[in-house]
């Protein structure tokens, strides 16, 4: 049994969604989460069994709008897609085939969609086609995770365009930055996915464009509309956190050979592991928590409760820990600006502004 | 955010209580405040839920759409909105003063204007949807809507501008006016929640905070938690009251914490320059006033290119004169210039004060003073400097060194032949001077919009709202 599978034991493991794999690159330096997600562990779970339960939930109103505006835009054969795909990339497509992929069942989707794309990258042809539910797969540290996007691959002139249908709105050409952050992130796990099944096919992966097509409602209304999103930064950001991961292997070096992460579930798979030995054993594999793990990773509430006890710097964000210029401990950086602790070799210099600020602000506030 | 608010960050977290980074108020606050706390419907751009608002702590007014995906009710809601809030502003307009202006006309500027407070800033951004979903409807033509809806886009739209206007009180966001004055033991991300914010102000941090059904979020996204569990089955049972009720449960802890963080703000004594700022916000309300009533069409959905130029250039203006005034304004804001370098404090030494520069009838007066300071100074000789003590004083350093500096006073002593009584600092008297100046370049000048060149786009179409706007869906 390799290292990964020992730490996940007998708990089964949790497929990775485009989501997940787009917030792996969010915190690169969290070992912890690498390992976990490199285990396939389901942190959720985990989180609510230590008593920590993740802060965020989705609401049932958001869910049936984002069904309700992906429905119409797919209705009909994706034919409201079409309309705008035209429009966007100004291409003169009288007829453009769509292909949904579902239609052959679950168990062959992967397969299926391989062959497909594989036939279209050597026609070449000029004729548009619209892949509705591909399914596609990455490697996650020797695991498969398989992606079910609710996007559509759209192929044209042999180049492949990721669509990616978010149902945040585009108010007179602007939505919300960080929606759209979130939307290139996951996209680009797709991109990345399709690339990698055109290489491992013997096509040149670069004719998966870098530019996906973001479909939003638009404005107020449920009326959609198609923007290009450019993901190249993501795309380098991704593959170098997959890179690493392949590097677990180094990770799991420095830890107990007998540690896991097993919940140990029952045959109703809730688990029976005593929480404190879980928060332990989680314990033994390093985090790096910062507050925008917040908005993340399920693990955030105990990742929070560990930095407090520790007293961290990392919990007032890394604006501040990069300012204090690794000095990790409250404590620490509190000796050292009244003066009660001695800096150590190249603390010099922020013990220094430290020391500084704690005049002003006593001088200011006396 | 600097060090010094670091150092307070982290003096706050040791302490479990939050420290002050202000020791003057930045913010107007009105005498008769409009708080404004709404929600909306998640999922949606812009998809009123609820509001409370009101000017009196003891009486909220609670505004209910009990069908959220009814777009009758929708509009109705804004309507009673419109009913509130309209009066309100309009109220300021009829008490003015005559402005005189160099090289134009005088215009009428009301005594006192309108203050929205909102939660955080994602309130202000949704208040600013909420007038770009209202402002391009018509009272007439195929989707009749009462005539005060259009109007109350139009305010809302100038409510969400000027929000983005540093130094602006025309719309505040009350962590964020919090967060200026004082530095919590967590996160910047985390004192977005204004009950979190709050507990850190006040009594100390609590898990409390974060619990939704403690403390519901202070908009405008609802909790999905109550969301799932309260609001849907209240909505599908068809019980208007039943809404009504779950919206109020959600609100009316908000309500408490907006007056609760009120009340601290006006405990601050307010900088000096808090009125000349407000004196704009004045100016600005009261030509948004004059243009309504000329009849001007409603605000573009998107600036032209002159226009985002010149909005531009307006921002950043306001952002640097914003800053060096609060500075001025405030020890403890300058004291983050000091850390820094660009400004430094210390007790006067030595002076000569009849020292010259010249001779016969180019003979300058400048005086010299030497200032002894603790402070790490970073400026160059030359450089011209200001101080808060007196604020028409012009001074340039002219050495800085093992704590000693020298400057000589160029401006602001007057034009005898020895300073004016009290311009010149006395041996003894605690200064500070600061590189940070109120004297900005002026921008570019910028084309007229029908001069537009063809590298912008060429003159842009002049904006006529259609039907199209008039019409267009909220769904």
């Amino acid at each position: 049994m390799n290292r990964l599978d020992a730490l996940r034991g007998t708990t089964p493991q949790k497929p990775h969604d485009a989501r997940a794999i787009a917030a792996l690159a969010a915190n690169p330096g969290c070992a912890r989460r690498a390992l976990l997600d490199g285990a396939g562990i389901d942190k959720d779970a985990a989180a609510r069994h230590l008593g920590f339960p993740a802060p965020f939930g989705q609401s049932p109103f958001a869910i049936t709008r984002g069904n309700v505006f992906e429905a119409l835009v797919k209705a009909d054969g994706c034919a409201e897609l079409l309309r705008m795909l035209r429009e966007l990339l100004g291409l003169p497509i009288a007829e453009v085939a769509y292909h949904d992929v579902e239609n052959v069942g679950a168990h062959l989707r992967h397969a299926h969609t391989r062959a497909l794309f594989d036939r279209a990258a050597r026609d070449g042809g000029d004729a548009g086609t619209v892949y509705d539910h591909p399914l596609l797969s990455l490697d996650i540290a020797g695991h498969t995770a398989y992606l079910e996007p609710d996007v559509v691959a759209f192929q044209l002139g042999g180049r492949f365009h990721i669509v990616e249908i978010k149902s945040f709105a585009v108010i007179d050409g602007q939505a919300d930055p960080s929606a759209v952050a979130a939307a290139a992130r996951q996209a680009a796990v797709y991109v990345l996915a399709l690339r990698r099944m055109l290489r491992e096919l013997g096509h040149d992966p670069l004719r998966v464009a870098h530019d996906v097509v973001l479909v939003c409602p638009e404005n107020f209304a449920n009326r959609p509309v198609a923007s290009p999103l450019d993901v190249r930064r993501q795309l380098g950001v991704l593959e170098r956190q997959l890179s690493r991961m392949t590097g677990l292997d180094r990770l799991l070096d420095g830890l107990p050979a007998d540690l896991t992460f097993d919940l140990l579930p029952d045959e109703d798979g809730l688990p029976t592991r005593p929480a404190a030995e879980l928060a332990d054993a989680l314990r033994g594999a390093t985090a790096r928590y910062a507050p925008d793990c917040l908005s993340a990773c399920d693990l955030c509430f105990f990742c929070r409760d560990e930095a407090r006890q520790e007293g961290a710097t990392d919990l007032l964000g890394r604006h501040v820990r990069d300012e204090l210029g690794g000095v990790a401990s409250v404590g620490e950086a509190l000796g050292l600006a009244d003066g009660a602790r001695d800096p150590a070799e190249g603390q010099e210099e922020i013990a220094r502004l430290l020391r500084n600020a704690e005049r002003l602000r006593r001088e200011c506030l006396a | 955010m600097s060090l010094l608010t670091s150092l307070a960050r982290l003096r706050a977290l040791d302490e479990g209580i939050a420290q002050p980074i202000a020791t003057v108020r930045h913010v107007h606050l009105s005498a008769r405040p409009m708080v404004f706390i709404p929600l909306k419907l998640s999922g949606e751009a812009a998809a009123p839920l609820a509001a409370v608002l009101g000017t009196e702590r003891d009486r909220p007014h609670l505004l209910v759409v009990t069908q959220p995906r009814n777009r009758d009710l929708r509009f109705a809601w804004a309507a009673e909105l419109a009913g509130l809030l309209l009066p309100y502003i309009e109220g300021f307009l009829a008490a003015t003063e005559t402005v005189e202006r160099r090289n134009a006309d005088p215009y009428e500027r009301a005594l006192d204007a309108p203050q929205l407070v909102l939660p955080n800033p994602a309130g202000v951004a949704f208040t600013r949807l909420l007038g770009r979903s209202t402002r391009f409807r018509r009272a007439d033509g195929p989707y009749p809507v009462p005539a005060s809806v259009p109007l109350l886009g139009r305010w809302l739209t100038y409510f969400g501008e000027r929000a983005a206007f540093p130094g602006s009180s025309l719309m505040p966001a009350v962590t964020e006016e919090l967060g200026r004055h004082w530095a919590s033991g967590q996160s910047g991300l985390e004192d977005a929640n204004l009950a979190a914010q709050l507990g850190w102000i006040t009594e100390g941090p609590s898990d409390d905070a974060e619990d939704p059904l403690i403390w519901p979020p202070a908009g405008p996204a609802t909790d999905p938690g109550f969301d799932a569990e309260v609001l849907a089955p209240a909505i599908e049972s068809g019980s208007a009251e039943r809404v009504t009720e779950a919206l109020r449960t959600q609100l009316e802890p908000t309500w408490r914490l907006m007056w609760r963080a009120i009340d601290l703000l006006a405990g601050l004594p307010e900088g000096a320059s808090v009125a000349q700022r407000w004196e704009h916000d004045r100016g600005s309300f009261s030509g948004m006033a004059a243009q309504l009533a000329e009849g001007a069409p409603p605000q573009a959905r998107r600036d032209g290119a002159v226009a985002a130029a010149s909005r531009l250039a307006r921002l950043e203006r306001a952002q640097a004169a914003y800053e060096v005034q609060r500075a001025y304004d405030d020890p403890l804001v300058m004291a983050e210039h000091r850390l820094t370098g660009e400004a430094f404090a210390g007790e006067v030494v030595e002076t000569d004060p009849e020292h010259a520069e010249g001779e016969g009838r180019s003979r300058k007066l400048r005086p010299l003073v030497v200032i002894k300071t603790d402070d790490p100074v970073r400026l160059a000789p030359g450089t011209a400097l200001g101080t808060p003590q007196r604020r028409a004083q012009g001074a340039q350093l002219v050495s800085a060194r093992d704590g000693l500096v020298t400057l000589k006073i160029t401006k602001g002593m007057g034009r005898g032949r020895t300073p004016a009584p009290g311009s010149v600092p006395e041996v003894g008297e605690r200064v500070c001077y600061t590189s940070l100046t109120d004297d900005f370049q002026g921008s570019a000048a910028l084309p007229e919009a029908e001069a537009t060149p063809w590298t912008h786009g060429g003159p842009p179409r002049e904006y006529e709202p259609g039907d199209e706007d008039a019409r267009e869906e909220w769904s």
